[in-house]
């Protein structure tokens, strides 16, 4: 990768020359990251600043990049299904289903009830922590420490129900082509009701403590406005999208595993604002515990894997399948040439699309407000880099 | 209040008002060079303790040490300290110069010649407890019209100065 | 000797004024220590109160209940590389901490403890301390400048920015007090800090509560410029963690660093110490002019002198205070696990309970208990405002630059012009 501040012709903020009057000399070029505390990982982004005011950004990524979608193609269908996991580590669960259900559709299988249903408490809950895990850190960006580990604290009881089901907390592995490998053991069920009427009340004091404080409200309402038509023009999906007012889930739009046997509502914001993403995804939080548990009301008995052949061998073919995963769309295409290792998997994170909303979200504000931005935008450098 | 070592705190600040105050003009850094005036300016404050006129020396840390020295950093540091070096320090104007420290000279020598009935011959004892006071009385009583007047002179320079630097108001 | 000292101790001005530079330097150590001693405590408080409300336990391991953690720390610190980056401006850097700790410390030069608690009074004690305490922002900005990175010049400008604005507001609300004392029967005040405590005490007063809520509004807005000043949580912008790594001292390191450190802590102590002394009382114990009834302890030291209960009563407050820590270090000997690892915590433990009784059996004695009573006070006020910093920060977001600004100039500053204003009004009226 070359360096930006260095090549003129590469990169758009022209950093090679810079004026030298007497008025422009307090331009400055900072270098945040890769290692810097609220970059979230190794994302570095290069601020072009007049004072403290953001003229331009540039992010340079590729840190993280591990080439998972090389990899993808020396190794068999599924061989791969524990690699995409290490994408979104935040929300594995959720990577998961999405490829699972994209090699489910390209060999033409689907997955029994029972299982859709397991999948949909366990993708539910790991939204729950995705969004637990982006509340606190958020807020840390913004300067509030407790948040973190109050919601820490919750998510350790979603990891908990995790270890217990597969034996792993983060990087899960959970489902499997066709289903899931796993019967849920005894009293998942309880456990689980356990948690939504544990973590119900704990959502109110995430609330207590920001969505009225008045410095929360300051640093967060009118900051990284995105317009809704922006946002689709960007292909900016997720919280981000829903913020500006766009009602797009594909829990609705598209269903997929059992989502439509289930009452929720898709909370929508109307400013596009920093505040206004926060309220969205706390609201989303909620929606999720409704989930849950009517899915764990109404789960069905029966097999959880179908009748899946031991070699897959899809037929020759391409198919896009995505999900809504915890930060947007989560796309897999997948082409076939009829072997047991996929032709090409080309993965759609939706972090790496909403990253690039960034320069136009904080075009103009202050410093400040870019670690504000870069902690509403909800990236994971494993997923922008894969 | 008894004043404890008076010579050796008197050579002290004088020496340090004085060599910090030849560095200001000598060093090439400017932050340097401000950085040496503040260690005047603290001496200088206390030269003025030494005087009897605490709150002139009060009044000399907070607003010339602390205030006004902050801004001169703030304003130098945005300044290219490499490009600044490159560029000559003094202007050249030598004869000016030599005639000016001449002058000063000259007044000085006449002061230590003739001035012993000017100046008293000894520091009288000032009342140190009623300093702050008495400046408060001079300031508002008997000096209240040039006080108001150099205030009004302050403010019009202040609305002058945001005027000239903000484009749109 | 003893006379010497004794002699000393029931003299009624402080070593200052009376050009004892003996005692005043003895003054300055006891200061020094003490204070070195109290930062050391109250970063052990905060990281443990802190991990309180974030339901964590905090430091555990180094000591009972981490109470040896501040050592492991500053031995840590001391022992660490200490780095100047290669092209640092040297000489500014290495001044620049030194600055900051001197000006930090010089403030409590004229800070009473009690009457005569103090190394001097001057006469402008209140002015020296806000110019002194001022000069603590030039050793950020050189410390900003030399370090020749952009994270910690960012941090110094907007420090200076930040103390240049909020001084304004301090001053006036500082001023505001100040007019409070001349508001007696002679119609003079004083800049001089003792000054302005007998001036509380000779109106049967705290300044918070005169002219009801002027001096509290005047209190609250110096509490907040104070909190500012001090570049601690939500104005914490200079050392924002999450935009600017560590503001100003993201180049420091060890020893260095460490001054740093020592310098915000003081400060924050001598801010919270002019508080203190302006608003709420200095070293008077609360409710200070209701004696009670008199009534005669038997007193085997001097004089039996008789004495109000509701003094007495508060004279043992000390006392019970250490009565108390010692009960809980007590308890928790007792509630140590029985591991034979455990036995030298559960030694130190119980030698500390023993000592915190010990002090406080010491703090029975009468001429102690009467001596002590000021500076129990006066620690015991300022200690409130020390937990209320680490309240602040448990709670608050941080504020951006601009919204920091605006509340300094658009809100801070005219309530504090206010105030000033109307304390001058009513005072002439009443």
């Amino acid at each position: 990768m070359t360096d930006p501040t260095k090549s003129g012709g590469a990169s758009h903020l022209d950093l090679a020359e810079r004026e030298h009057t007497f008025l422009d000399a307090n331009e400055l070029v900072l270098n945040m990251g890769p290692q810097h505390p609220s970059t979230h990982g190794v994302l570095r982004v290069i601020l072009k600043l007049d004072g403290e005011k953001v003229r331009g950004t540039e992010c340079v990524i590729g840190y993280l990049h591990r080439g998972v979608e090389k990899i993808a193609e020396n190794r068999t269908y599924t061989m791969f299904n524990p690699y995409v996991d290490r994408m979104d580590y935040v929300a594995a669960v959720s990577n998961g289903l999405g490829y699972c259900e994209a090699v489910e559709k390209l060999l033409n299988i689907e997955a029994p009830p029972r299982a859709n249903y397991i999948r949909v408490i366990l993708t539910e809950l790991n939204r729950l922590a995705s969004h637990m895990l982006w509340l606190g850190t958020h807020a840390l960006d913004i300067g509030a420490i407790t948040p973190l580990f109050y919601t820490f604290r919750d998510r350790e009881e979603i990891l908990k129900i995790y270890e217990k089901y597969c034996g792993a907390r983060l990087t899960t592995h959970a489902f499997r082509i066709g289903g899931c490998l796993y019967e849920t053991y005894d009293g998942f069920e309880a456990d689980v009701k356990k948690f939504v009427s544990f973590v119900t009340p704990k959502i109110d004091e995430y609330e207590e403590l920001l969505t009225t404080n008045r410095i929360w409200v300051e640093r967060t309402r009118g900051v990284g406005v995105l317009s809704g038509p922006d946002c689709i023009d960007l292909g900016v999906t997720g919280p981000v999208l829903r913020a500006s007012g766009v009602k797009w889930d594909l829990r609705k739009a598209k269903p997929y595993a059992a989502y439509s046997q289930f009452q929720f509502e898709i909370p929508t914001g109307q400013n596009g604002d920093t505040y206004d993403r926060y309220l969205v995804r706390v609201a989303e939080m909620r929606q999720s515990l409704r989930i849950v548990s009517q899915a764990v009301e109404g789960i069905p008995e029966g097999p959880i894997m179908a009748k899946v052949p031991k070699v897959l061998k899809p037929p020759v073919g391409e198919i896009y399948h995505s999900i809504e995963a915890p930060k947007g769309e989560l796309g897999y295409f997948i082409v076939s040439d009829g072997s047991t290792q996929p032709y090409r998997i080309r993965v759609r994170p939706p972090s790496f699309v909403n990253l690039q909303a960034l320069d136009k979200m904080v075009r103009g504000q202050l410093v400040a407000d870019v670690v504000a931005v870069i902690g509403t935008l909800d990236i994971v450098l494993g997923e922008v880099d894969r | 209040m008894n004043p404890v070592a008076t010579p050796f705190f008197f050579y002290f600040l004088s020496a340090m008002a004085l060599i910090s105050g030849v560095l200001v003009i000598t060093r090439k850094n400017p932050v340097h060079s401000a950085i040496a005036l503040i260690f005047t300016l603290l001496s200088l404050a206390g030269l003025y303790l030494m005087l009897y006129a605490p709150f002139v020396a009060g009044v000399q840390i907070i607003l010339y040490a602390g205030g006004i020295m902050v801004l001169f950093l703030f304003v130098i540091m945005l300044v290219s300290v490499s490009r600044v070096e490159r560029e000559s320090q003094f202007n050249k104007q030598w004869l000016v110069g030599i005639a000016a420290t001449a002058a000063l000279g000259v007044l000085f020598i006449l002061v230590y010649a003739k001035g012993k009935s000017v100046f008293p011959e000894r520091t009288v004892q000032l009342p140190e407890q009623l300093n702050t006071q008495q400046v408060a009385v001079w300031l508002y009583g008997t000096y209240m019209l040039p006080f108001e007047i150099a205030s009004l002179l302050l403010l019009v320079a202040i609305v002058g100065a945001v005027v000239m630097a903000k484009k749109r108001i | 000797m003893l006379d010497y000292v004794t002699g000393y101790l029931s003299s009624n001005v402080t070593p200052g004024q009376a050009g004892n530079w003996v005692w005043a330097l003895i003054y300055i150590l006891l200061i020094f220590l003490g204070i070195s001693l109290a930062v050391m405590g109250m970063v052990w408080l905060e990281r443990k109160i802190l991990a309180h409300m974030q339901i964590r336990l905090g430091p555990m391991r180094v000591g009972p209940h981490g109470l040896l953690q501040p050592i492991a720390d500053s031995l840590k610190l001391l022992l660490k590389e200490d780095i100047i980056p290669e092209n640092a401006d040297k000489v500014v850097f290495w001044l620049a901490p030194l600055m900051v700790v001197i000006a930090a410390f010089t403030v409590f030069i004229v800070i009473p403890f009690g009457p005569t608690h103090a190394v001097t009074d001057m006469n402008i004690g209140i002015l020296f301390m806000l110019g002194v305490s001022s000069l603590g922002v030039l050793g950020i900005i050189m410390a900003g400048w030399a370090s020749n990175s952009h994270y910690p010049l960012m941090g110094s400008l907007r420090s200076s920015a930040q103390m240049v604005s909020y001084e304004i507001a301090m001053g006036l609300a500082v001023v505001s007090a100040v007019l409070m004392t001349s508001f007696n029967a002679g119609g003079s005040g004083t800049l001089s800090m003792i000054g302005i405590v007998q001036a509380q005490a000779a109106q049967h007063t705290w300044f918070a509560f005169k002219f009801f809520p002027l001096g509290l509004v005047a209190l609250f807005v110096f509490a907040v410029a104070m909190v500012a000043e001090t570049n601690r949580a939500p104005f914490d912008l200079p050392e924002a963690e999450s935009e600017l790594v560590a503001g100003f001292h993201t180049e420091y390191s060890g020893f260095r660093w460490s001054l740093f450190f020592l310098a915000e802590y003081t400060a924050m102590l001598a801010v919270s110490s002019i508080a203190v002394t302006l608003w709420l009382g200095g070293w008077m114990r609360p409710f200070p002019s209701w004696h009670g009834p008199a009534i005669t302890i038997p007193n085997f030291w001097e004089h039996a002198a008789p004495l109000g209960a509701v003094d007495f009563a508060f004279s043992l407050v000390p006392a019970v205070c250490f009565f108390v820590l010692a009960a809980f270090a007590f308890i928790g000997t007792l509630r140590m696990p029985k591991h034979p690892l455990m036995k030298i915590q559960k030694g130190g433990l119980g030698a500390l309970a023993l000592v915190l009784a010990g002090i406080g059996l010491v703090l029975l004695i009468p001429p102690v208990r009467d001596r002590i009573q000021d500076i129990f006070w006066f620690v015991a006020k300022v200690a409130v405002f020390m937990y209320l910093y680490i309240w602040y920060r448990g709670t608050f977001p941080r504020y951006r630059f601009d919204q920091l600004m605006k509340l300094g100039w658009k809100v801070m500053l005219p309530m504090g012009l206010g105030v000033l204003i109307a304390t001058a009004v009513v005072g002439v009226l009443v």
